[in-house]
């Protein structure tokens, strides 16, 4: 046992006070010697010079930006900080919720989590900010009662970030907070919705007293809506979908030189001028993706940009127009249906090319894309406000 | 990838943005329209002092080396402001045939005396027969000793009336509607047996009917060979259809920010109509259009000195489909949003409506670049 500070502690020891000694602006250090409080903007610049040293969460794991420092230099650190004085930062963020956000992270990464949406509600669907799933504080946790719908794979999920209601007295965007729900909590139903293709992708997700640890509250609460307004935003820009679109046209043109008696459909003058229309449609798109993506470096983090509802709006309809273009290849053979999810059926002789089984389906299925990610109506309302100032 | 000008560049929009602005207010423009020639000698010399007459040609022959964006950046201020002046005719469609295949003494004779302003031109190949088919050429040019005698007409010369000098497809070979067997003449718009009957066309701007009886012009004024010379008139079309999707955008881009000004200030039903949301979405679908078809602009830009002539082709067909899709819908609900003062002569929607309207018909319409495209067995993308 020796309780001295070796030679490297205390080398430690003395570059940590130096540069406390340093670095602390003498207007903050007299407020913290004289007892009065610092204001927000001592705070956030403090907070500031000891980002630019690295030392800000030093005790976050070095890939999120921690230092590596075992315990005891954490407490020389702690302790120099204190004894300056100098403010410590604010425990909500570095101590609080970001341990929360980055212990999901690597399990994002691998998978090892499944993570599924809780936004949309029977009776919040472009009205998002009218949802009514409530969250109650009581004393270190949440409970939501509530209702969530389009729960897309959540059969599958391990995970759910839900929005609910915190403040019901509030302005109806400013009273939401977000929160990480575990599926496995006492409380959650998950009850399949099937869609018209037969398909079963979305569900409906119950919530009955579901007591959820107050720390899974992500950042603030009641800001809620301003995250997951950025994250639709981030929804709307992979939303076009165009290389998903580029492979399917691949396909109609490969699936069209195929003589199905009568001649090919490739060679048939009106479709061919119906697929080079749509070619042509995401050609320009491509473009104005890539305008787009190599705008977003000028932007403002974390702004998206009005313009991924023009990519939305433009790129849903053209994965549509060329579903209805793989319907029309398959013409009579669109008819026959196959359950995808019945494999004992699946395995039975087709009636009909193979290849034709999906493609009805997949155009029923396609209609949802005008409808989700905020529908193309939503988006036009974006656009006339945000760009147009209407 | 950067779709972003340069500072160079940047200084160019700047200052022709303003220039074209201030040059071309609705009232000014009316009175340059309402003159003999149709366009302003004035402003031509203002564009030639800022160098805006040598932008597409290189600097060995005097010009400024700034590429298909520079022309790209005047074109779009022309087509938002509707200037009246032969920039197309004289430095795109000219220039193109000038820079592109003429030789070393047609460019030293002639392209100096374009950058400074002195000399316009005109390229003379549209035929009342042919439609967009740059290739069904009537008008003949026979062999007589060292020179050639051109006979013929010419339908649709864009800015004819007042050019200086004209290049002209003629036949020395093979039938009508042969690929092969045309060549480009340079003839001197004043010299015997060119007759010429200027007219006014739908968008406010002026072209001519010509007839070559008899005209003779020498071995040296063939621009390439007396065969291929479709070539030359190909690239000129394409270098055209680059700087009209320019201008096409500008008109449009013009129409969209008008609508949505009228739809700030004009009220009905005691409010403003912006705030009805049938013409909101309508006003969005606009914004849709307009980036997509600035989309093409910029891939007809990048691709107007492409190398690979199918590439190049495909990219240009495929601008033109896009951007005359784009000109229908902003242009027609431009006028409609605008209501009753949109159709009137005195507002200028109607007249950019117009103009973008005849940009789609010059060079192959919407249809006829999607029937190419069809024709090709290789995906645009």
């Amino acid at each position: 046992m020796d309780l001295r500070l070796t030679p490297e502690e205390l080398a430690f020891r003395a570059e940590v006070r130096a540069f406390f000694d340093a670095s602390v602006p003498d207007d903050i250090r007299t407020k913290l010697i004289e007892g009065r409080h610092p204001d927000k903007a001592d705070m956030v610049r403090w907070q500031k010079i000891l980002h630019a040293k690295g030392w800000s969460v030093p005790h976050w794991p070095v890939e999120w930006g921690g230092t590596g420092w075992d315990t005891v230099k954490q407490y020389i650190f702690r302790d120099a900080m204190q004894s300056t004085p100098a403010p410590e930062p604010l425990p909500f963020g570095v101590s609080m919720v970001g341990p929360v956000i980055y212990t999901f992270l690597p399990r994002i990464a691998s998978m090892d989590d499944w993570w599924c949406q809780g936004f949309s509600e029977p009776g919040a669907g472009s009205d998002l900010a009218g949802l009514k799933t409530t969250a109650r504080r009581e004393g270190d946790f949440y409970i939501i009662n509530g209702q969530k719908t389009w729960t897309t794979l959540a059969q599958y999920a391990d995970w759910i970030f839900v929005l609910a209601r915190t403040n019901a007295e509030a302005k109806k965007q400013e009273g939401i907070s977000f929160l990480l729900v575990d599926m496995k909590t006492p409380g959650i139903t998950v009850r399949p919705i099937q869609t018209i293709d037969g398909g079963h992708e979305v569900n409906e997700t119950f919530f009955d007293d579901v007591k959820v640890p107050a720390d899974q509250l992500v950042g603030v609460e009641n800001r809620g809506w301003d995250y997951a307004k950025f994250l639709l935003g981030n929804e709307r820009t992979g939303i076009a979908r165009i290389g998903i679109t580029k492979a399917r046209l691949r396909r109609v043109r490969e699936l069209a030189a195929h003589d199905q008696g009568g001649g090919r459909l490739i060679d048939n003058p009106l479709f061919r001028q119906k697929l080079v229309q749509v070619e042509v449609e995401l050609k320009a798109l491509e473009m104005t993706q890539l305008r787009v993506v190599a705008g977003e470096a000028r932007r403002e983090k974390g702004k998206p940009d009005p313009a991924s509802s023009v990519l939305k709006i433009r790129g849903s309809e053209l994965q549509q127009a060329t579903s209805e273009l793989l319907l029309e290849v398959a013409g009579p053979y669109a008819l026959p249906f196959r359950d995808e999810h019945d494999p004992q059926g699946w395995n039975e002789p087709a009636v009909g090319p193979d290849w034709a089984a999906m493609l009805a389906p997949n155009y029923f299925n396609l209609r949802k894309v005008s409808i989700y990610g905020g529908s193309n109506e939503i988006q036009r309302s974006i656009i006339s406000k945000a760009i147009l100032g209407l | 990838m950067d779709f972003d000008l340069n500072e160079e560049q940047q200084l160019l929009k700047d200052s022709v943005d303003r220039l074209f602005a201030q040059r071309n207010d609705f009232e000014a423009r009316r009175k340059v329209q309402a003159s003999d020639t149709g366009w302003s000698r004035a402003n031509w010399e203002t564009y030639a002092e800022m160098g805006l007459l040598g932008l597409p040609f290189a600097e060995a022959d005097g010009g400024f080396d700034a590429g298909p964006a520079g022309v790209m950046i005047v074109m779009e201020a022309i087509g938002r402001s509707l200037a009246l002046e032969p920039y197309l005719s004289t430095v795109v469609l000219a220039g193109s045939v000038l820079r592109r295949f003429g030789n070393a003494a047609h460019r030293a004779e002639f392209v100096p005396r374009i950058v400074a302003g002195e000399l316009t031109a005109a390229l003379a190949f549209a035929e009342p027969q042919a439609r967009y088919d740059l290739h069904d050429v009537a008008t003949t040019a026979r062999k007589d000793g060292a020179s050639y005698v051109l006979d013929g007409g010419k339908g649709l010369v864009l800015h004819g009336g007042t050019a200086d000098r004209l290049f002209v497809t003629a036949r020395t070979a093979g039938g009508r509607r042969d690929a092969m067997g045309i060549g480009v003449f340079l003839v001197d718009a004043n010299a015997e047996g060119v007759s010429r009957r200027p007219y006014p066309t739908q968008d406010g701007s002026r072209a001519a009917e010509i007839t070559l009886s008899g005209v003779r012009v020498t071995a040296e004024d063939l621009i390439g060979t007396a065969d291929e010379g479709l070539a030359v008139v190909s690239r000129a079309a394409e270098d055209g259809i680059a700087a009209l999707c320019a201008e096409a955008v500008g008109a449009l881009a013009e129409m969209q920010a008008m609508t949505v000004e009228y739809l700030k200030t004009r009220k009905q039903f005691g409010t403003t109509i912006g705030s009805f949301q049938a013409l909101q979405h309508r006003a969005s679908d606009m914004v849709v259009e307009l980036e997509q078809a600035r989309s093409m602009m910029l891939y007809a830009t990048m691709n107007a000195d492409e190398p690979d002539a199918a590439t190049r082709a495909t990219a240009m067909s495929a601008a033109k489909v896009q951007i005359g899709k784009a000109i229908r819908f902003i242009g027609q609900q431009a006028v409609q949003l605008h209501g009753g003062i949109g159709m009137t002569m005195e507002y200028k929607v109607g007249h950019l409506f117009k103009r973008a309207t005849m940009i789609d018909v010059m060079f192959g319409d919407t249809d006829h670049h999607l029937a190419r495209l069809a024709a090709s067995d290789a995906a645009v993308v």
